[in-house]
């Protein structure tokens, strides 16, 4: 009896408190002069992808939103937040799966009232919350997700993606291994067993194979998702003797399969294209055999060009993080300053805030400068952007990691044209002499 | 007033209380009450397992054929509507549920619990290989109409709230009945001696296989619901984490009622969603939290609170 009444005051309270603490501390006072802009920044914080993708996103908006809070940012960016507005991030964890992430999607739109919402590493979830944002009518900006399905399979109105689809990363492998690597006829894949890696490979694959008729694949092995363990799958590697190796794999996966792989000579004997590979170049230095093919999902981290926006952008990370940006760090300045970019345009000289449609009619494609370099808004009706990516070799001097042959591969020549799909684009346009 | 009609009214109130409150309700708030209803059903379903003494850990694989039966239903068979997406979900799983139950239904325990794990865990592997249905990014789903309304207008975008809220009054209802007749009645003398139920001349094992069906169904329906209110389908729905979350409902709830599903589902939606607002980084510690204070206090799920005050009452 008396422990019952216990329990049931004790819930109550609790129930209570969070029932109704939650909107005291949702409605923070406002700022004194101008109202925040406020934006939901959605990414990893726990889970595998969080390490790697989601923290240096997470890092790269929070020293990026404060310095341009401060007023310091160069050249075209030196206005005070977004026009003059003071940005307010609010941030949410990606992990959970899709059904989570459209329920905290709404959550942030329908209850925070966010200004517009930057998030999204998993595709699965950007495919998730693109029908959301519409039915929501936000303004969405997809900042690292790779799938190409969202804008070839539907047309939006409030949802912009700052990065290249994926179709650009094998595309420019394919390219730069046909072209280092003449002898190069076997090939082989290793990738994990879920819908990047499968896309991944499966672009690779084909572009091979137009690019080069006679190309033949060995093996392609698909081992699941976070699997650690890549000793039966080495195996299976080396024993057809490929030239080359491709690999989409990325974070911990990619740090242990490099690790396995070097001490038995698989990376030595095959060329190893790692498609991702910049993120582990940071630790693992002193590994990575010399003349494997390195990328960074575009013109991010080492291949970031030597101008004044990245120089600033790095200095300002360092200064915080130590560690220097990778390049999710680099897909969220995408994202902010784009939509920086487009929300000084639509307000022009006049002193009132732009509304969304303004913002979103500004940012149809626009072009914008990011520290990696010009972003356009090309494909998908201006609302999805397309970028150069760059592709090199390592080479370790004096313990250092450094990169040699790099090659650049303009935006146009990796990415398919407006209207047409990726899958069509590459067996088509890829054909050399075209 | 007989129980069952008490529950039966009980909840025949609170239909018409949601149905009343649904404009009322911020919408966010209203798709979270749909997914707790959603997941709500498929923990009923566990009820009824666990009074008949089995916990499974694979529900999630008729979750998942509920979710992908509509999403098929929209995109292969072109149903526009949701009404036909959700029942073709819940008779998609109630068939799966037929065909497993064969062999599910001998078996027992950590047996019992473990084998119904490996199945959803087989549906998942499938999915993730099944490049036709978008692998492991999955697909959207989407109704155009819900009972012939269009969802874009202003009463037909309840209409996936309402229908949630209506399968979930069939399913209650129905098991609450179900419960009090006398095949239901077998359920705890199943969990309770087996042997003495086979004595009595009922055939156990036909009981389990029923049993396994009529969850399975709930469950499908509630993965469908899910489908259609989150606009999207992806594997993850038959990982065994999203089982654990199933089983996580059931007790938090506890099994005294068919209500108690619905509001541990409803409290844990609340709970994660405002843990995730203002801990994004440990929102799992809070989750994790709640569940152990109520094994500790409420060793009898949070339902025990009203039922120990009535008995007080009383």
């Amino acid at each position: 009896m008396n422990t019952s009444r216990t329990a049931l005051s004790r819930w109550s309270c609790a129930l209570s408190l969070l029932l109704f603490a939650s909107p005291v501390f949702a409605q923070a006072p406002a700022a004194a002069e101008q109202k925040p802009f406020k934006l939901g920044v959605v990414t990893f914080l726990s889970g595998a992808a969080a390490g790697p993708f989601g923290v240096p996103a997470r890092n790269g908006a929070e020293v990026l939103v404060e310095a341009l809070n401060g007023a310091k940012g160069p050249g075209a960016y030196a206005k005070k937040g977004l026009g003059g507005r003071p940005i307010e991030l609010v941030f949410i964890d990606e992990a959970g799966g899709t059904t989570k992430q459209v329920s905290e999607y709404r959550e942030i739109v329908q209850r925070q009232n966010v200004d517009a919402v930057i998030g999204y590493i998993s595709s699965g979830d950007c495919l998730a919350v693109a029908p959301v944002a519409e039915e929501l009518k936000k303004l969405t900006i997809l900042f690292d997700c790779g799938t190409p399905r969202i804008f070839e399979d539907g047309s939006y109105k409030y949802l912009f993606r700052t990065t290249a689809p994926s179709t650009m990363d094998n595309v420019a492998a394919a390219l730069y291994v046909t072209e280092m690597l003449p002898g190069a006829r076997k090939i082989a894949g290793i990738n994990q067993n879920y819908a990047w890696g499968q896309d991944s490979w499966a672009d690779f694959e084909e572009s091979m194979k137009v690019l080069r008729p006679a190309t033949e694949v060995t093996t392609s092995q698909m081992p699941k998702l976070g699997a650690g363990q890549y000793g039966a799958e080495i195996s299976a590697l080396m024993a057809g003797r490929p030239d080359v190796i491709h690999s989409s794999f990325w974070g911990g996966d990619l740090d242990a399969f490099v690790l396995q792989a070097v001490p038995r000579g698989a990376l030595k004997k095959s060329t190893a294209v790692l498609t991702c590979g910049e993120t582990a170049t940071h630790k693992l230095a002193g590994q990575i055999p010399d003349g494997t093919i390195i990328g960074a999902r575009g013109p991010h981290g080492a291949y970031a060009p030597d101008i004044e926006l990245n120089r600033w952008f790095r200095t300002i990370y360092q200064d915080r993080f130590v560690l220097s940006p990778n390049y999710p760090a680099y897909h969220m300045a995408q994202a902010i300053l784009g939509l920086k970019t487009a929300y000084e345009r639509a307000q022009g000289a006049s002193a009132v805030a732009p509304s969304q449609d303004q913002v979103i009619a500004a940012f149809e494609g626009i072009s914008f400068e990011t520290p990696s370099g010009t972003i356009k808004m090309a494909l998908g009706k201006g609302h999805q952007a397309i970028e150069e990516t760059v592709y090199g070799r390592a080479k370790t001097v004096g313990g250092k990691l450094t990169f040699v042959n790099v090659k650049r591969y303009p935006a146009g020549k990796v990415n398919p044209p407006d209207g047409v799909k990726s899958a069509d684009w590459i067996k088509t346009a890829l054909k050399p002499g075209k | 007033m007989s129980p069952a009609r008490r529950t039966a009214l009980g909840l025949a109130a609170t239909l018409l209380l949601a149905g009343i409150a649904a404009p009322l309700l911020p919408r966010w708030a209203g798709f979270l009450v749909t997914i707790a209803i959603a997941k709500a059903l498929v923990a009923l379903g566990l009820l009824l397992l666990m009074r008949t003494g089995l916990v499974s850990f694979g529900q999630g694989l008729y979750f998942a054929i509920g979710a992908y039966a509509a999403g098929v239903g929209a995109d292969a068979l072109e149903f526009t509507d949701a009404v036909p997406m959700v029942l073709l979900g819940a008779a998609a799983a109630g068939l799966v549920a037929l065909v497993l139950g064969l062999l599910l239904a001998r078996y027992r325990t950590i047996f019992f619990a473990m084998l119904s794990l490996a199945f959803s865990m087989i549906l998942y592997g499938l999915l993730v290989q099944s490049s036709a249905l978008g692998s492991t990014d999955g697909f959207n789903v989407a109704a155009r109409t819900v009972f012939g309304l269009d969802v874009a207008s202003p009463v037909g975008r309840f209409g996936v709230y309402g229908l949630a809220a209506l399968v979930a009054f069939v399913g209650a209802v129905g098991i609450d009945r179900y419960l009090r007749s006398h095949l239901g009645r077998l359920a705890p003398a199943i969990r309770d001696n087996e042997l003495r139920v086979e004595y009595m001349g009922a055939s156990v094992r036909n009981v389990v296989h029923l049993h396994l069906v009529m969850a399975a169904v709930l469950a499908g329906a509630g993965g469908a619901l899910t489908a259609l209110a989150v606009g999207h389908v992806d594997p993850e729905t038959a990982y065994w984490t999203t089982s654990g979350e199933f089983v996580f409902v059931a007790i938090l709830s506890g099994t005294s009622s068919v209500a108690a599903p619905f509001a541990g589902a409803l409290i844990l939606e609340l709970l994660r969603s405002f843990a995730y607002e203002h801990a994004p980084n440990t929102w799992q510690l809070v989750v994790g939290s709640v569940m152990l204070a109520v094994i500790l206090f409420l060793p009898e799920g949070l339902w025990s609170v009203f039922r120990k005050r009535r008995r007080a009452a009383a």
